[in-house]
């Protein structure tokens, strides 16, 4: 089958959650839309099983986060539907204060570990999820490194000072 | 498979017994840590750790320039380092909206499909070794150094390789590169077909590999396989067929399937992606002679590097050098998610853009690390020998695990 149109698919969107959905844009053709954490559950499951759409193929799930915007953390998921080659970009912003969202994990086994990242790395908290651990980075770590505010090196490190290398 | 088992049995009493395989194991072939506990020989639960060798790309990523990256992406699945080189290209060229000349679509052809042979090598090779059969290994051990003897005579370097700019190359191929070339497709099909006639109905072999780690496509689909193990377990996704990129769709060439996802199926698929693989480098080879041959990369000052005599010698050229490599030129500000077929399955690049010099988030879709998390849930009930084969032929990659 050939590649579902992305009005097509805003509409069958819109049909069944209204407003709660919202598009943000198409970049590269690929839909992108957002929404609350409410419903992503609801929406993925949607994607999944619509007979038309049949989005089942988790392609991935990451994080991204905005210092400066008043919900900083992002968590995007990628779909793809294998039998129309349709991929799909799902967004849900979160507060820095309350980083709690439902586990995908109920939907795709595979979501585990990419959800495990997400959690590791941006400090989300995905409620219900089977295993929730760090998973790259050691256990005791305090802090999500692919947050901004994390520098990238330690600022007071003298190890690499120039004089070291004789310049 | 949905309950995940964690490691709590500390009870002195208890008939299982707790084995570490691994972090740094002969069998496991790279950094790999399985907590297992077993009864007698059987597995009854596992625990993956990993993350031994993470070394925050993706942090680092969003610190450097786009030329920058491409070394990173070397060390990700480092037996097919140009795939991610030029997977990384395309994403951003696709971001740019850069259009290559057929021919360094063709010539990236030719490197990526050497690559994923490279690839397939080492892992059905790795597999005939823990099987009991080094010979085969040591036959097509042979021919990846050939592979590796071009990539040497294209970029000049054999692992990581660095390889190509946005938008091409940044030399043409000279001709040894083409004799090699040549060299190899006459000798490689001879050692394949041998390899193919020691282990495809080799009666140890079979009965090592056959109905192990069998895999439905609902389970593979549902942990999110890709690549050869996807299509082993029935599901023909192949992101060269399905959304080509670099000029696949010229190119006449079958997907192989396998039927219940097992090591054998695994086995064979490779094998015959080998041979597609083939087909296709002897396809681009009869396509560039119909292609200028002066022609290795797209016509784009602004991004593709240009050559040190210029930079010395041409006003021109060393400020587009300055700009480049300051990362000075403007790009779009938006999002784009690329991927390619790695020899591991879809390895994708989301790019977050702000027009910076280096990416705001720059995130790796990598198989390897999707495809290893059913390693401890499928390894349930399996014997430990079975498990280490299974490890083989996931032919899970740490550097592309742990990124």
């Amino acid at each position: 089958m050939a590649k579902i149109p992305n009005e097509q698919l805003i509409k069958a969107i819109a049909d069944k959650f209204d407003t709660s959905v919202t598009v943000i844009g198409e970049p590269y053709e690929l839909l992108t839309v957002e929404t609350g954490r409410e419903t992503i559950i609801d929406l993925l499951s949607f994607l999944k099983t619509d007979p038309e759409l049949k989005f089942i193929f988790l392609t991935d799930i990451t994080g991204i986060h905005y210092p400066e915007q008043e919900k900083p953390i992002g968590i995007i998921y990628h779909l793809h539907s294998l039998t129309t080659n349709t991929r799909i970009r799902i967004k849900v912003f979160l507060e820095n204060t309350d980083v709690h969202i439902p586990t995908a994990t109920v939907l795709w086994d595979g979501a585990n570990w990419m959800e495990r990242e997400t959690y590791d790395f941006f400090g989300v908290i995905f409620d219900g999820h089977p295993d929730l651990r760090r998973i790259l980075n050691v256990d005791d770590m305090t802090a999500f490194p692919m947050r901004k505010e994390f520098p990238l090196e330690d600022p007071n490190r003298v190890d690499k000072k120039d004089f070291y290398f004789g310049r | 498979m949905q309950n995940h088992p964690v490691y709590t049995d500390n009870d002195p009493q208890s008939e299982l017994s707790t084995l570490n395989l691994g972090p740094t194991h002969p069998a496991t072939h790279g950094v790999f840590q399985n907590v297992l506990q077993l009864d007698g020989e059987r597995i009854v639960s596992g625990v993956s750790t990993i993350g031994y060798i993470h070394r925050a790309f993706e942090k680092i990523a969003e610190h450097r320039p786009f030329y920058q990256i491409t070394p990173l992406t070397d060390r990700l699945n480092y037996c097919s380092s140009p795939i991610n080189n030029m997977g990384w290209h395309m994403t951003v060229e696709k971001l740019l909206n850069i259009q290559t000349p057929k021919r360094v679509d063709y010539l990236r052809v030719i490197v990526m499909e050497l690559a994923r042979i490279a690839d397939h090598i080492i892992c059905n090779g790795v597999l005939g070794v823990d099987t009991g059969a080094f010979t085969g290994f040591l036959y097509m051990m042979e021919h990846r150094e050939a592979i590796y003897e071009i990539y040497e005579e294209v970029c000049g370097s054999r692992l990581t390789t660095n390889i190509g700019r946005i938008g091409g190359f940044e030399r043409n191929f000279n001709s040894r590169a083409f004799d090699k070339l040549r060299a190899f497709l006459k000798n490689f099909p001879k050692t394949l077909k041998e390899f193919e006639s020691l282990f495809n109905r080799n009666r140890i072999f079979v009965d090592r590999t056959r109905d192990v780690a069998a895999v439905s496509a609902e389970t593979a689909l549902s942990y999110s396989w890709t690549g050869p193990l996807l299509r082993a377990a029935g599901v023909d996704y192949d992101v060269r067929a399905m959304n080509p990129y670099s000029s696949y769709e010229d190119f006449d060439f079958e997907v192989p399937v396998g039927d219940n996802g097992d090591v054998y199926s695994r086995f064979l698929v490779r094998n015959e992606e080998m041979w597609q693989s083939l087909r296709i480098i002897e396809q681009a080879l009869a396509k560039l002679d119909k292609e200028p041959s002066d022609i290795f990369h797209a016509d784009v000052p602004e991004f593709y590097l240009p050559p040190k005599e210029e930079v010395y010698n041409n006003m021109e050229a060393l400020i587009y050098h300055f700009k480049i490599v300051m990362g000075e030129i403007p790009t779009p500000t938006t999002e784009v998610y690329h991927s390619v077929e790695g020899a591991n399955g879809e390895l994708g690049f989301y790019l977050v853009n702000d027009g910076g010099r280096s990416p705001y988030r720059l995130h790796f879709r990598r198989p390897s690390f999707i495809n290893y998390q059913m390693y401890a849930p499928m390894s349930r009930g399996m014997l430990l020998s079975d498990a280490i084969i299974n490890m083989s032929s996931l032919n899970v990659i740490a550097g592309e695990l742990d990124a």
